[in-house]
């Protein structure tokens, strides 16, 4: 069965080994401070995309990724690993989008690009935001069964997923029918490395936004192959391209509104010195019994 | 996120800023012939070496991310024996399924038969950098390269038979080495016969200490002269493990490279092919692949003085003492220092000399084709002698950097690094084989001792002599020149005395002294262009060249016919 699989992506600034520039003053990520980088857990899903693709020939995964004109590496960085091609969905009005815009902006334009999808696969959250909120909100919004904290897909026939989920203490199976959408654990198999002949052919893979001002693909080095190679032009989509309704978009579309960021530092002033000894330890341990802590 | 490639900007520089490099593209790629025939195929010069830089990238990503965290427990599984057949440890199989899967096989392969049509020094590039994250890994992984014998010298069924397999992450061995038959190959015993009830050769006998030797695809040197006893008695063959008929009946434990099995084979009436003509196996065939493998080891050796150096420098950094960091005291610093200065020098010298293999290789696949013009015959000749000069000293010198560096690190650890816990004591143990196999380091010098005394490096050494001196560089230029000088007064010494023996003892020094001042050139140039990257490596691979001309000029001037003697055990 070949399957039509869409990848929800996000680029989104590295915040695993953050300097004492990363974040501005006013308390919001300094993003040029830090290098962009796809999602670590939108590559796990990715993978789990691909992992489908090579067991049911025909299949195909198209990456969506909503950001500026750079976020385009997202899709050329799946393309080297097996996607077959993507969109950027990119205009000023979906700036500043919260997870409700967001959601709403990828469920649009999902209905636009593949309305006769199987899966929506995306990583479980973003390590930007953390919020996990995008992919559910995008499956109510089309209407279709989620799983999310995927571990790994089972099996996918007959039109219905069997996948395992991480949950507290252990892992669950379940199943559902497809179209579905799933979003997947960073526990997850990591994702296959970029490939070289991938590479070689999908490098020069541009979307119109990553153009200069006033430029065409006839003014890039080697322009003939523009002309010649159709897949070099990502797919490239604005508010309008989804016919997206404009007061649910970017920041009118978002009712969160982050009202002020603060450094949490933990104090050691509930702290508790003991010994090792029998008694410390059997008073411990009463004291936690009584708190319902333990037992 | 850490990266083998892009965190070394040496790598980068030595494959990029060579003036050969633009030749060596162009007939790679014929003129880039494929560039409408594949999508992948490079339009250009600028094209095809963006490509290569991507494409080591993808190799430094894997390296750092997968290779490198899995070498301490590569190295304590090591692969297992189970009836006759071997299986890697865990972790390396899971290293060359990445590498599998990021199509890093078959890399030097035309396009045709799905390879990436890399240039051998793009190639050599890769190599290195997958063994400064686990040399053992490496064996196994650039024993692709023996395709490239196939390939020459197999015919166009074989080709299309075998490459796409390779390409594919089939793996392969070369099958030479004998309990009687190391160094000395001309007595390989292994016994080839036609059987001619089923039109096909049949192996059988024994090898041993063959690397990787339960692969898919063996390239096999046996005996199919019956009566013969030397070299020209041998032909080459290619076992297809599918056909079955070849054993391991043991896998060696070893000091170093503990991830790498090396076995023990029986061969029971194993089918095989002929490879290329027959007689023709040790003279022409096993010296070409011995060369490609010479080469991989010299990659390896510089792999592993890299990894020297970032241990090294990691734990001089971290490591306190009396106060300060270690790093911060000269004891220390000039260890360090002496590392990244052979680990440079090293590395030159390996790019230059797979440069020049990829010049003579394209040219001679071009003339399998077409008659080559005059000016590419002499072109051939040129570098086909300077792959053959520069490839004993790659390799010889860089695996003897390789234990000094693997030395130096252990000894910058102190007591800690005696400790199993840090990966020094595993690059110390990977680094000793290779100045041994391939060819030992003696060996290295036999191959290279006819160009010393035919004036093949000298004139090399004349032709580097004869570049416009960077400004700022002359007095390093002097310094050099004066070595040289040094180098042909030991020459015509040694020559003068026309004594066999003393010629022999006195190779290795002469040998030395050739590669230290070839070295400096390299770095030289290197320094000229790029006095960040290599103006301190210039300054001290000098001053250590310089004292090693001088220890092996003073010590051939003591050495005589009769002194001979004194060496002689009784």
């Amino acid at each position: 069965m070949s399957l039509n699989i869409v990848v929800l992506a996000k680029q989104v600034p590295d915040t695993r080994n953050v300097g004492p520039d990363a974040m501005t003053p006013e308390g919001t990520v300094n993003r040029s401070a830090l290098p962009a980088i796809f999602n670590p857990e939108d590559l796990n899903a990715l993978e789990q995309a691909l992992r489908l693709k090579d067991q049911n020939p025909g299949s195909k995964v198209t990456v969506l990724t909503m950001g500026p004109g750079r976020a385009a590496e997202i899709i050329r960085e799946a393309m080297y690993r097996g996607a077959d091609g993507g969109y950027l969905l990119t205009d000023r009005a979906f700036a500043g989008a919260d997870t409700l815009a967001t959601s709403y902006a990828l469920a649009t334009a999902i209905k636009h690009v593949a309305p006769c999808f199987d899966l929506i696969v995306g990583g479980r959250q973003a390590i930007d935001g953390d919020t996990a909120q995008v992919g559910p909100q995008v499956a109510e919004k089309l209407g279709v069964n989620q799983i999310t904290y995927t571990e790994e897909i089972l099996s996918c026939q007959d039109g219905r997923i069997t996948a395992t989920r991480h949950i507290d203490g252990g892992v669950e199976t379940v199943e559902s029918p497809l179209p579905c959408v799933l979003t997947v654990n960073g526990s997850a198999a990591p994702c296959r490395p970029r490939n070289a002949k991938l590479v070689m052919r999908f490098k020069r893979c541009k979307a119109p936004m990553e153009l200069e001002k006033d430029t065409t693909f006839a003014d890039l080095p080697y322009a003939d192959q523009y002309e010649k190679k159709a897949y070099l032009r990502l797919g490239q989509l604005s508010c309008a391209d989804v016919n997206a309704d404009l007061q649910q978009c970017g920041l009118a579309g978002s009712p969160t509104k982050v009202k002020a960021v603060e450094n949490i530092v933990f104090k050691a002033k509930e702290s508790k010195v003991m010994t090792g000894s029998d008694e410390d330890i059997n008073a411990l341990v009463r004291e936690l019994l009584a708190s319902h802590t333990i037992g | 996120m850490a990266n083998y490639y892009s965190d070394i900007p040496e790598i980068k520089f030595e494959l990029q800023n060579s003036a050969l490099m633009r030749r060596v593209v162009e007939l790679k790629e014929r003129g880039f012939q494929d560039k409408d025939k594949y999508d992948e195929a490079p339009q250009d010069f600028a094209d095809a070496m963006d490509t290569y830089d991507r494409v080591l990238d993808i190799v430094g990503d894997i390296t750092a991310n997968v290779v490198a965290q899995n070498a301490e427990d590569v190295d304590a599984e090591g692969p297992h024996l189970e009836a006759g057949r071997v299986s890697y440890a865990s972790k390396t199989r899971e290293n060359l399924d990445t590498m599998i899967k990021a199509g890093m096989n078959g890399m030097t392969m035309p396009r045709r038969y799905g390879g990436l049509n890399l240039p051998v020094v793009a190639y050599t590039a890769a190599n290195e950098i997958v063994s400064a994250g686990d040399a053992s890994f490496e064996n196994i992984w650039s024993l692709q390269d023996c395709i490239e014998t196939l390939y020459c010298f197999g015919s166009e069924e074989q080709r299309q038979k075998y490459i796409p397999r390779v390409c594919a992450g089939e793996t392969m061995s070369m099958d030479l080495t004998e309990p009687d038959a190391g160094s000395d190959l001309q007595s390989v015993m292994l016994k080839a016969t036609y059987d001619e009830q089923s039109q096909c050769w049949r192996l059988n006998g024994s090898k041993r200490f063959i690397t990787n030797g339960d692969s898919d695809i063996h390239l096999v040197l046996a005996r199919s002269e019956a009566g013969t006893r030397d070299g020209r008695g041998l032909s080459m063959f290619i076992y297809d493990k599918r056909d079955g008929g070849v054993n391991v009946r043991r896998i060696e434990n070893k000091l170093g490279i503990h991830g790498s099995p090396t076995c023990e084979l029986v061969y029971k009436n194993a089918k095989c092919e002929l490879c290329g003509d027959r007689k023709l196996g040790l003279i022409k065939y096993v010296m070409s692949l011995m060369n490609g493998a010479r080469l991989g080891i010299a990659a390896q050796s510089v792999g592993l003085s890299q990894a020297a150096y970032n241990e090294a420098v990691a734990y001089a950094r971290d490591r306190r003492q009396f106060g300060k960091a270690i790093i911060e005291f000269p004891a220390v610093q000039e260890m360090i220092a002496s590392i990244k200065a052979k680990l440079d020098a090293g590395r030159a010298l390996l790019y230059e000399t797979a440069r020049y293999v990829d010049i003579y290789k394209a040219l001679e696949d071009i003339a399998r084709e077409r008659k080559l013009t005059p000016e590419e015959r002499a072109e051939l000749k040129k570098y086909s002698k300077l792959a053959d000069s520069f490839t004993p000293l790659a390799k010889g010198m860089n695996s003897e950097y390789a234990n000094q560096n693997g030395y130096d690190c252990i000894q910058v650890h102190g007591g800690s690094g005696f400790m199993l816990e840090y990966a020094c004591q595993r690059i110390y143990r990977d680094a000793r084989i290779t100045s041994i196999y391939e060819g030992t380091t003696q060996l290295q010098t036999v191959a290279a001792v006819r160009y010393i005394t035919n004036g093949q490096y000298s004139s090399v050494i004349a032709d580097f002599e004869s570049q416009p001196v960077p400004a700022g560089l002359e007095g390093v230029m002097s310094r050099v020149k004066a070595m040289a000088a040094k180098l042909n007064a030991c020459i015509a010494a040694v020559k003068e005395a026309q004594d066999n023996d003393l010629h022999d003892i006195c190779a290795r020094h002469l040998y030395e002294m050739t590669a230290d001042i070839i070295m400096c050139h390299l770095l030289l140039r290197d320094a000229a262009q790029s006095p960040d990257l290599f103006g301190g490596s210039l300054q001290v691979y000098l001053n250590h060249a310089e004292a090693e001309v001088e220890k092996h000029s003073l010590w051939i001037s003591r050495m005589s016919v009769a002194q001979l003697d004194n060496y002689r055990q009784a």
